[in-house]
């Protein structure tokens, strides 16, 4: 059934106009990665409202493929110019940007599209078989298991998000707070409007973004006064075939790293931990640790592929559970809802056509985005040549339009503004900002899910321990909230201060 | 930093006492129909409220002495910030005043920007302000139909 099923998809894939629309995402998607203050989040929010007139399949297909293009273009920026454009792609400049240095920039930038493009496979491979299981199981969940599930995702933010845990706490309980400003769809009340009309809306998470995201990170990178200085591209087919020639050496690395980034990458903010731990997996099992951080090969082979497994694997919970495993995939699931869509596990059944249709287009999408990036970088490079004084108010223009087309209303404009200050100042204070996106994504889904429950149950809590499913799940997300404090406990008892997974996680 | 950690947590649990005060008068109890439109705004402030006094004490306990920005790298930010500012307001003022719509704004913006911060070439400027609405424009508005907010130059041009 699973082969039919993706055959299907790829007769929606293999379209002209889709294969169009990959290649446009894809560009787009690219060059939103190479520019500083656009990543992936922030690109698919800012060309959402573009979609609202395509038909769904077409739409999440260019969301998606701007979504790879974006972690792609990653990794051009942290080997040619060692500013790492998105939190995973940190890791890659350890090695990458020395090895720019010495002249390798082509061997680099070869190593690190050809492990993107291995560990996305990987995992789009993995999503192939088990979405659709993931999705039968989750068809039995009723309220209690959904709102498990949204506590799981949230509290692996905080134990393993590895920043201050009680500043993940605070994030994720503004954005909540944010999501329940407006109407009540429930007892049809005003919340927190305190009489202002332009309040009655509530904040649309596509605005937060794109303040947080886009304005926040120009605010940031201009103050540290970002000099753009590149090193030169060297690419050309010899060196990727070279390159190509020494990778297969690696491939112990390339499956740990896609196994790392997989694992990590469907739970929440895990493209940034797995790429790290990758790293350090593969520097302590290499032969010579000592070449790691001064331009080593496999040190970028090990972060791109967990980062890439991890960046795709975040899209099988939001297809299947409602529940996007990234701020870029929340993005899409807001795109879901406003397509008249209704993400989580009845996609399978209602629209298997647009389901399968996307799964397709992973693969079309990434064997795309891989000839391109390869033939291309030079192009997408030169971006970044562009003076600062004329990216800086291009960037801002193009977020202040992506901001009002959401709702056609100046008033998102200015939220835009204030939430740049406060993603400027949250990024400056250790606040991580993914958790307070998702959560304001999530907040009616999660409230409705929590009131479902509470009366099915009468205002117990016991419910979500009592159900089998739910229950476990309630566990290991309680566990997860309990681990910054029982982490030290664990170290002093073992005498030793850091095993491999708990390297700098930032 | 210090200053500006007990700052935001201060500012926190101010939001999470707001929205207790209208949780309260919404009802954070049970209602007819389950839980009141209260009930989770008044938890999550609760909690918000409890987390903002932990990082106080934790900024106060091991809080960093840096500055949290200094003045010679504020004022990069804040030519960001005020001419953004700016150019909201000229494409659209808040209160009854008209606004010269998003695509004359945005070329002034740029332009100013560009010559202010840039030193750009004046050619450069022009060129680049008029082109870059255009295109914006043609993309947005032709394109993909979607409308932005626009002044008397568009109706002057008979949009």
């Amino acid at each position: 059934m699973g082969i039919d099923n993706l055959l299907l998809g790829f007769q929606v894939a293999f379209t002209p106009f889709n294969l169009f629309i990959a290649v446009i995402g894809i560009l787009l998607g690219t060059i939103i990665g190479v520019l500083p203050g656009l990543g992936g989040a922030n690109g698919v929010a800012i060309l959402l409202p573009l979609t609202f007139t395509m038909p769904p399949t077409s739409a999440i297909i260019l969301l998606t493929s701007i979504y790879w293009g974006a972690l792609f273009g990653g990794a051009i920026t942290s080997i040619l110019f060692n500013i790492p454009g998105e939190p995973w792609s940190v890791a890659t400049t350890f090695d990458g940007y020395p090895m720019a240095k010495q002249g390798q920039s082509g061997q680099a930038l070869t190593a690190a599209f050809t492990s993107s493009f291995v560990g996305a496979f990987f995992s789009i491979v993995l999503i192939t078989f088990f979405a659709p299981l993931l999705a039968e199981v989750a068809l039995k969940f009723g309220p209690p298991e959904f709102f498990a599930i949204q506590f799981l995702t949230f509290s692996s933010f905080v134990g393993l998000g590895g920043g201050n845990p009680l500043k993940s706490l605070a994030s994720i309980l503004i954005g909540f707070i944010l999501s329940t400003v407006g109407l009540d769809i429930v007892t049809g009340q005003l919340r927190l409007t305190f009489g202002f009309t332009d309040l009655m809306k509530g904040f649309d998470f596509i605005v937060a973004v794109i303040g947080l995201f886009g304005i926040g990170e120009i605010l940031l990178s201009v103050e540290e006064g970002l000099q753009f200085q590149g090193a030169k591209t060297g690419m050309n087919m010899r060196v990727v075939l070279d390159t190509w020639k020494i990778l297969p050496r690696y491939y112990r690395t390339f499956v740990r790293g896609a196994f790392i980034g997989f694992w990590m990458g469907f739970k929440p903010g895990g493209a940034t931990p797995a790429s790290f731990m990758s790293y350090a997996f593969a520097k302590r099992f290499s032969k010579h640790p000592e070449r790691f951080g001064k331009g080593e090969i496999e040190g970028i082979v090990a972060p791109e592929t967990a980062a890439h497994a991890a960046g795709v694997a975040a899209i099988l919970p939001m297809i299947t559970l409602g529940i996007p495993g990234s701020p870029t995939a929340a993005v899409m699931l807001g795109g879901l809802i406003i397509w008249g869509l209704q993400p989580g596990p009845m996609l399978f059944v209602d629209n298997p056509d647009f389901v399968w249709g996307l799964i397709a287009s992973m693969y079309t999408g990434n064997v795309i985005g891989v000839i391109m990036v390869l033939l291309f970088v030079p192009f997408f490079a030169s971006i970044l040549r562009i003076p600062f004084a004329i990216l800086t108010p291009l960037i801002i223009v193009i977020c202040a339009v992506g901001s009002y087309a959401v709702h056609n209303s100046m008033i998102d404009i200015w939220y835009m503004l204030i939430f740049g200050v406060l993603g400027y100042v949250f990024k400056k204070l250790d606040y991580p900002l993914a958790p307070l996106v998702l959560a304001l994504v999530l907040g009616d889904l999660s409230e409705n899910a929590l009131r479902q429950s509470l009366i099915m149950s009468q205002g117990s809590l016991a419910i979500f321990f009592t159900r089998p499913i739910a229950g476990a799940i309630t566990a290991v997300a309680i566990f997860f909230f309990v681990l910054p404090i029982i982490t030290p406990w664990w170290r002093r008892l073992k005498g030793s201060p850091a095993s491999a997974s708990q390297t700098p996680l930032h | 930093m210090r200053v500006a950690d007990l700052v935001t947590a201060g500012l926190l649990m101010l939001l999470g006492g707001v929205v207790i005060y209208d949780a309260a008068r919404l009802g954070i109890g049970w209602g007819i129909e389950g839980p009141r439109s209260g009930f989770f705004p008044f938890w999550l402030a609760a909690l918000l409220v409890v987390i903002g006094a932990a990082v106080c004490v934790q900024a106060l306990l091991w809080g960093s002495r840096h500055p949290f920005v200094t003045r010679e790298r504020f004022l990069p930010v804040l030519k960001v910030l005020v001419p953004l500012a700016g150019f909201i307001v000229l494409t659209d003022p808040p209160g009854p005043w008209p606004g010269l719509g998003l695509y004359v704004a945005a070329g002034i913006y740029l332009g100013f920007y560009m010559r202010w911060v840039g030193r750009h070439d004046w050619r450069a400027v022009v060129a680049l302000s008029i082109a870059v609405p255009v295109i914006t424009f043609l993309i947005f508005e032709t394109w993909f139909l979607v409308p932005m907010p626009k002044g008397p130059v568009e109706t002057w041009l008979g949009y």
